[in-house]
């Protein structure tokens, strides 16, 4: 077996493991038609998982109906791919949005992103997010997918350390490390996904030989 | 936080928080799952090495604060970022405050920083009139209880689901269903409309790296990325030992930090921040970015050459998720705001003497924090040396000062122990051979032990008719009995003397020697320490001996790691205690692997004896001797049943017994059940004081099984010569 397959095998197996659901896609179109798929089954803009259902504060309650239709958020893509996007997104009568994330923290249904490296050894994903509607399309999105270009995968953190040293040298900068979904065992130690965060992470490892 | 005025106080809270069930059983269940979940975590990984390289790279990093803090400073100002100072807890506190009023701050969301906990940033800015909202969940459930922190990571594990739904139903105005999974999704909910409407965001720092000027922050929920994106301002507090040269010093304790806090390899989030980011609403698009770094004690400690060590500390936790105590008691008594050992430590620097002086006796050195430890921190040692340090400060108590003077002097301490004996012969039990009334000096609280009387002859008295010949010998051996064996426990020696017959070693029993000063150490008499050391030091000249055997552990891992630093200051002593320590050697490693004691030396016996075994914590830990007395039983023919948790210590420790009889009693307790569910009808272990602590429990509870020393055990089986 290469050093590659190697460290793809021990990607999908460490992210899998923090249940990320891992694909494999043979183009950004595909990862595209992905997204609009999973949004299409997710539940219709209930922000079920979210929690609107519950009993909450007016506060709270007051959020919840402030989100109208289905919202995918695509912050950092070129305009030929955005246009790809939102013409897959309009025949299913989704709002396709690449910026202004900050007028809907209602939540938005998926943030899909195109990360800078894999880390292998614990199925990790750098996004650069020095653009504030990239942090937030992560951040406030309930469902995260994430595009990993197969070339850009790392087998440790000490094999990306210098291509991530050259973010945090170029100006201001703001670099995430994520792996699997926001999650939380503060109350007697249950785990639960999606406290602050996505509740699912689902990374699309591309072919870009 | 840790009020109590003295230590009947501090010890009547500690039994208040033993009563809380949900919290005992909290803590057991995490205790258990956490060791495992840790193993599976390090599997693939040398922790050793990289335990050592953390804490190598965090000592460079200590001494070298300025440069780094400098570095960090013209980096960081060069990328927008507004870098602070602050002496003390109150000044950050202040200059926090100050950027609030400046900034027109109303609402301030926080992620969780065991620093803003130190300096009680929140009380002060919640005095000045700003709401403080904690995003955290666990931070949030108890800032809304109005409560500290129980544990560094887990700050709530001390609530169950039923007290947070209550909480909930309270703070939305509506009845909350007791389901976790919801409950977390109404705190999701709302904080992220405080996420919205606040001006300001607080985080912490786990790391500043110089090389960089930026920080990094790890957490699970991912909080601190959203309060460090909404907000226009966002101010770090990170301590001056935050500071790292380098991403690579970084990216290291990432791989040891959450695997030692939660068994994870990584957290959910690892967020970087270099420099004053994009920010919508701030000025010019851009972030208000401050970084405060705290100094609060950390420049003097960092001059200290014994306690800088304590700088190393990452912030995991691990010492008190292995902790004995904190599992019993937990975290609000297991410290003040930072808990577990290394809480009992940061509290006397950080916190001051008059909240660290009860902690720090809370603890009861069985050494299970320094083996889990990120940094490699030698806690117990640092604990037991605060608990002296604030004798030296305050005077020292009466019965202490009365132990280092008695133990100081051999003679004095040895005629004692003879008196005593004729002392007790009216309260001897002629039955069980057990004090039939334990001596004035415990308390009703230590009823659940059964103490065993002195011997009648002890072992020094026994030797001159002992003394093996052997000619031609092999090895010229010293035994050191400590005192327990010598004057309670001879016949363990005894036994010890017959398992070593026909190998080829020469016994000599020095009678200078006296006890090993381990309890002086225990009660904070550094004097009497050194004292007792040169004297047994002097008692067995390392010259005329190729070995020092001991069979108890305490004694065994005092005198071979504690001896040449407690003498190291001594010119005459220095060097003579370092060839001292080099020839001690535990019982079992000596049987096996000198002598090579092996199966023949045993009669064969068809009768297997289903055996269970208490590691003791001064050998598996103190020396990391854990195979030897395992494949003595296996080779003597006995049945070794494996008990859960061996290595958790029997609640003994020495003279924290006394002072915390009812911790004991829990601990012991709980070995003795575990070794009742294996179904052994024997005990072993390999240390005279675990043997009393243990023994007197089963006696009092009714145990069938015998506890044995190792010595025994085997001398039994042992074919004759």
């Amino acid at each position: 077996m290469t050093a590659k397959t190697n460290a793809l095998e021990t990607f999908v197996k460490k992210a899998t493991a923090v249940s990320a659901k891992v694909f494999e896609v043979a183009s950004l179109k595909e990862a595209f038609e992905y997204a609009v798929d999973v949004c299409d089954k997710k539940q219709a803009c209930q922000l079920l998982a979210s929690g609107c259902e519950l009993p909450l504060s007016g506060q709270g309650q007051a959020l919840c109906d402030e989100k109208q239709t289905k919202v995918i958020a695509a912050p950092a893509l070129n305009k030929k791919d955005f246009a790809a996007f939102a013409k897959l997104c309009e025949g299913r009568g989704f709002e396709l949005i690449d910026g202004g994330l900050r007028s809907r923290l209602a939540g938005i249904d998926i943030g899909f992103t195109v990360c800078e490296l894999g880390i292998a050894e614990t199925g990790t994903l750098v996004l650069d997010s020095a653009r504030e509607d990239v942090r937030l399309a992560t951040m406030v999105s309930e469902i995260h997918v994430a595009v990993l270009p197969k070339s850009r995968l790392r087998a440790t953190s000490y094999e990306a350390e210098a291509e991530v040293l050259k973010f945090m040298q170029n100006g201001p900068n703001y670099l995430a490390f994520i792996t699997g979904a926001s999650r939380t065992a503060d109350i007697e130690r249950v785990l639960a996904l999606g406290v602050h965060g996505p509740l699912e992470l689902h990374i699309l490892l591309l072919e870009d030989k | 936080m840790q009020h109590a005025k003295n230590l009947e106080e501090y010890r009547s809270q500690c039994r208040q928080a033993m009563d809380d069930e949900f919290l005992r059983k909290a803590m057991d269940a995490f205790a258990v799952a956490y060791r495992t979940n840790r193993a599976n975590a390090f599997a693939d990984m040398n922790e050793r090495e990289l335990i050592a390289e953390i804490a190598d790279a965090k000592d460079a990093a200590v001494a070298n604060l300025d440069g780094l803090f400098a570095e960090f400073k013209a980096k960081a100002e060069k990328n927008g970022v507004h870098v602070h100072l602050a002496r003390t807890a109150a000044e950050a506190n202040e200059i926090i405050a100050r950027i609030a009023r400046e900034g027109g701050v109303k609402k301030i969301v926080k992620s969780k920083s065991m620093t803003a906990e130190e300096t009680l940033l929140n009380h002060h800015l919640e005095a000045d009139g700003y709401e403080v909202v904690e995003t955290d969940l666990g931070e949030w459930i108890i800032q809304l209880r109005h409560e500290g922190p129980s544990h560094m990571v887990m700050p709530a594990i001390h609530l169950s689901r039923y007290q947070v739904a209550d909480l909930f139903s309270e703070v939305t105005g509506q009845k909350q269903e007791v389901d976790i999974e919801k409950l977390v999704k109404v705190a999701r909910r709302e904080l992220r409309t405080h996420y919205a409407t606040a001006d300001m965001g607080i985080s912490g720092a786990n790391f500043a790296v110089a090389e960089t000027g930026g920080i990094g922050l790890i957490t699970n929920e991912g909080n601190a990325r959203l309060v460090t994106t909404l907000p226009r301002i966002h101010v770090a507090l990170a301590g001056l030992d935050k500071l790292t040269p380098t991403l690579h010093d970084a990216l290291r304790i990432i791989k040891a930090l959450p695997r030692n806090a939660t068994g994870q390899a990584i957290t959910s989030y690892v967020t970087w921040i270099t420099g004053a980011n994009e920010c919508a609403p701030g000025p010019e698009g851009r972030k208000e970015h401050h970084i405060v770094f705290l100094d609060n004690g950390r420049s003097a400690l960092a001059k200290d050459s014994d306690f800088r060590q304590v700088l190393r500390c990452v912030r995991c936790g691990a010492c008190a998720n292995v902790c004995p105590v904190y599992r019993l008691v937990g975290g609000h008594k297991m410290g003040h705001i930072y808990i577990g050992a290394i809480g009992l430590l940061l509290t006397y620097f950080f916190h001051g003497r008059e909240k660290a002086k009860n902690l720090v006796q809370n603890c009861i050195n069985c050494g299970a924090c320094k083996q889990v430890c990120a940094a490699g921190i030698d806690l117990p040692r640092l604990i037991k040396e605060v608990h002296a340090r604030i004798q030296d400060e305050e005077g020292h108590p009466l019965p202490s000062k009365l132990l280092g003077t008695v133990l100081s002097n051999r003679k004095l301490f040895h005629s004692l122990l003879r008196t005593a004996k004729w002392g007790q012969k009216p309260v001897v039990d002629g039955k069980t051979g057990y004090l039939r009334h334990l001596p004035l000096i415990f308390s009703k609280e230590h009823d659940f032990r059964a103490l065993p009387p002195i011997a009648d002859t002890p072992f020094r008295d026994r030797w001159e008719k002992l003394r093996p010949v052997v000619e031609h010998p092999k090895y010229r051996v010293a035994l050191f009995s400590g005192c327990v064996q010598d004057f309670v426990y001879p016949e363990q020696l005894e036994a010890a003397v017959k398992v070593f017959a026909g190998h080829g070693a020469a016994l000599e029993f020095p009678m200078g020697q006296s006890c090993c000063g381990l309890p002086v150490v225990m009660m904070g008499q550094t004097e009497a320490a050194r004292a007792v050391a040169a004297q047994n030091v002097t008692a067995i000249d390392p010259g005329s001996c190729d070995y020092i055997v001991t069979m108890c552990a305490s004694c065994a891992s005092h005198l071979k790691h504690a001896y040449p630093r407690i003498l190291e200051g001594d010119p005459r002593m220095a060097d003579k205690a370092r060839r001292f320590a080099d020839k001690v050697v535990d019982f079992s490693t000596f049987a096996r692997d000198v002598l090579g004691v092996d199966e023949g030396d045993f009669a064969s016996v068809s009768a297997q004896t289903r055996t269970a075994y208490h590691a003791p914590c001064h050998l598996c830990r103190g020396l990391g001797v854990t195979k030897a007395p395992r494949e003595l039983l296996a080779k003597a023919g006995l049945d070794y049943v494996v008990a859960d948790e061996e290595d958790v210590c029997c609640g003994f420790g020495g003279t924290f017994s006394m002072k915390f009889p009812e911790e004991s009693k829990a601990l012991l307790d709980k070995k003795l059940d575990n070794v009742k569910k294996t179904g052994a009808t024997q005990l072993v272990t390999d240390c005279p004081g675990c043997v009393m602590q243990l023994r007197g429990g089963a006696q009092r509870r009714g145990d069938t099984f015998v506890v044995r020393h190792i010595a025994e055990i085997l001398a039994e089986r042992v074919k004759p010569r």
